[in-house]
């Protein structure tokens, strides 16, 4: 979330609709973004868990790897992932991250595959805003001579997301509603090409749509004429994310952190477990065998005052036992909740634990994740 | 006596030599939804520009600053449990605290209506 001060702000193919809206903006890595609309966050919020939410996430990297074939592409991308990318079939996506030496999160990203012969040997790559240039510097550092990156600037990314987000989706675009959770494809939307996956941020059912920078705002308008849509600024991002238990880079992890630590490891495969060939593969086999130093863990608290990002976490006797790295109101509890490290010892759900808010210290417990139930469309025989 | 903003988009109105602070429609619509509001103690001494309470909206938390120097004498208690009255009535019933004043004539070193309009319109 690094406030690039450095050179004008960018702006997004949906710029000039969101200030039609009415929305306030601000600078978000690099670009001005719409943080809230005259709704305000609670209501874009509850609107998204109740019906469906459009996000603008254009300022997000969108990038091809291009190589000869699936195999020679997937092994390239996993020097630097520690995800079995090769077992990826056409039509699917993954999330994975991007490592140091150290075993340390560069990035966190969705990595997809697209059907159809013709697409043999390309990954389609999203990575965070923040996070762009750093990534294209080590991807395009690791890659063999026969595998290229190339970032796709002229494309936006909107996403649809909500319970209501596939009645939506399916009059526009049919092929949309027989997608699983964390399948992509190409399609038409009223007759504009797309790149499509049913994945999103919130915890919701939903789709991620890339669509060429010029028909970004017909197909923005489109979704928007509907009245179970409603536009959502990065505000309710924000807390809908917390409240899936999801994670924000250059908060809830870094390059320090592993993702052992960072309890997402669910990222790493057999195969590559086995092989241990991935950056930083030898502390991160020994933290998934021996247990970490610290590990990510949700907290909920007894009071109404929310604790935020960098408050300490104590242990019950007062000693410091970790930190919280996102915290806020969630809007579907009604109540404040966060996230944080903290030693292992002090790890297990409900946990007693203190927040030290200005000075004093709050009540609070180690949680279950995530905070609000997900609701990714799964399909029966998928 | 008319109502007295500060440049941090408070407002106070004085009756006999007790204040009411509160926070200005402006300072409502830049927090946004408003989710807790730690008011200071009753009986409290504080010096203006002292922190004299915490509003917590979605995204973050703000301070309010003591407008004039005195002892808080009372807190509004209605915002422990409906934080969200701050961004229904900021200047009415979401009122956050009571001042007796130290010394009634620092009022006039604060705006008045006008004055802070015409601060609000330069931001």
């Amino acid at each position: 979330m690094a406030d690039h001060a450095d050179g004008p702000l960018l702006s997004t193919p949906l710029t000039d609709l969101h200030r039609e809206l009415g929305a306030r903006l601000v600078p978000f890595a690099g670009y001005e973004m719409p943080v809230q609309y005259p709704a305000g966050i609670i209501a874009e919020h509850s609107h998204t868990r109740e019906k469906a939410g459009l996000f603008d996430v254009s300022h997000m990297g969108q990038a091809w790897l291009i190589g000869p074939d699936h195999e020679t592409t997937a092994r390239a991308l996993e020097a630097m992932v520690p995800s079995d990318v090769a077992v990826l079939k056409p039509g699917r996506q993954r999330y994975t991250v991007l490592l140091n030496a150290e075993g340390g999160i560069v990035d966190d990203l969705m990595v997809s595959r697209p059907q159809g012969a013709e697409n043999d040997g390309r990954l389609f790559l999203v990575v965070n805003a923040s996070r762009k240039a750093v990534d294209y510097e080590l991807i395009k550092a690791n890659l063999p001579d026969n595998v290229k990156l190339e970032p796709v600037e002229d494309r936006a990314l909107i996403a649809l997301q909500g319970p209501m987000a596939a009645e939506v989706m399916a009059a526009h675009a049919p092929a949309a509603a027989d997608m699983a959770f964390m399948g992509v494809a190409e399609m038409e939307f009223d007759g504009i090409a797309v790149y499509v996956s049913r994945s999103g941020y919130t915890g919701e059912d939903g789709y991620e749509i890339s669509v060429p920078a010029g028909a970004a705002e017909p197909l923005a308008r489109a979704l928007l004429a509907d009245e179970r849509v409603a536009p959502i600024g990065l505000g309710a991002r924000d807390s809908l994310r917390l409240e899936a238990g999801l994670c924000l880079y250059g908060h809830d992890l870094d390059e320090t952190t592993s993702p052992v630590e960072g309890a997402i490891t669910f990222v790493l495969q057999k195969r590559r477990k086995d092989e241990a060939d991935f950056p930083g593969a030898a502390r991160i086999l020994s933290e998934l065998a021996e247990g970490p130093s610290r590990v990510r863990v949700g907290l909920t608290l007894a009071g109404r005052a929310p604790a935020r990002e960098g408050a300490e976490i104590r242990a019950a006797d007062g000693s410091v036992i970790g930190v919280l790295t996102s915290g806020g109101f969630a809007p579907t509890l009604g109540a404040p909740i966060a996230m944080g490290y903290v030693d292992p010892a002090h790890a297990g759900v409900g946990t007693p634990v203190k927040l030290v808010v200005r000075g004093r210290e709050l009540e609070a417990s180690i949680a279950d994740m995530p905070f609000v139930p997900q609701r990714y469309h799964r399909k029966p025989s998928a | 006596m008319s109502t007295r903003y500060t440049e941090d988009h408070e407002w106070i109105t004085v009756e006999g030599d007790v204040a009411t602070v509160g926070i200005t429609d402006y300072a409502q619509q830049q927090l946004g939804d408003v989710v807790f509001v730690e008011l200071p103690e009753v009986g409290r001494k504080v010096s203006k520009g002292d922190e004299a309470a915490v509003v917590e909206s979605v995204k973050a938390a703000s301070e309010v600053y003591a407008p004039l120097d005195g002892e808080i004498v009372e807190a509004n208690g209605v915002l422990a449990d409906e934080p969200g009255k701050v961004n229904e009535d900021p200047e009415g019933a979401a009122w956050f605290v009571k001042i007796r004043l130290a010394d009634i004539s620092q009022i006039d070193s604060l705006m008045d209506e006008a004055a802070y309009k015409a601060f609000v319109e330069g931001i």
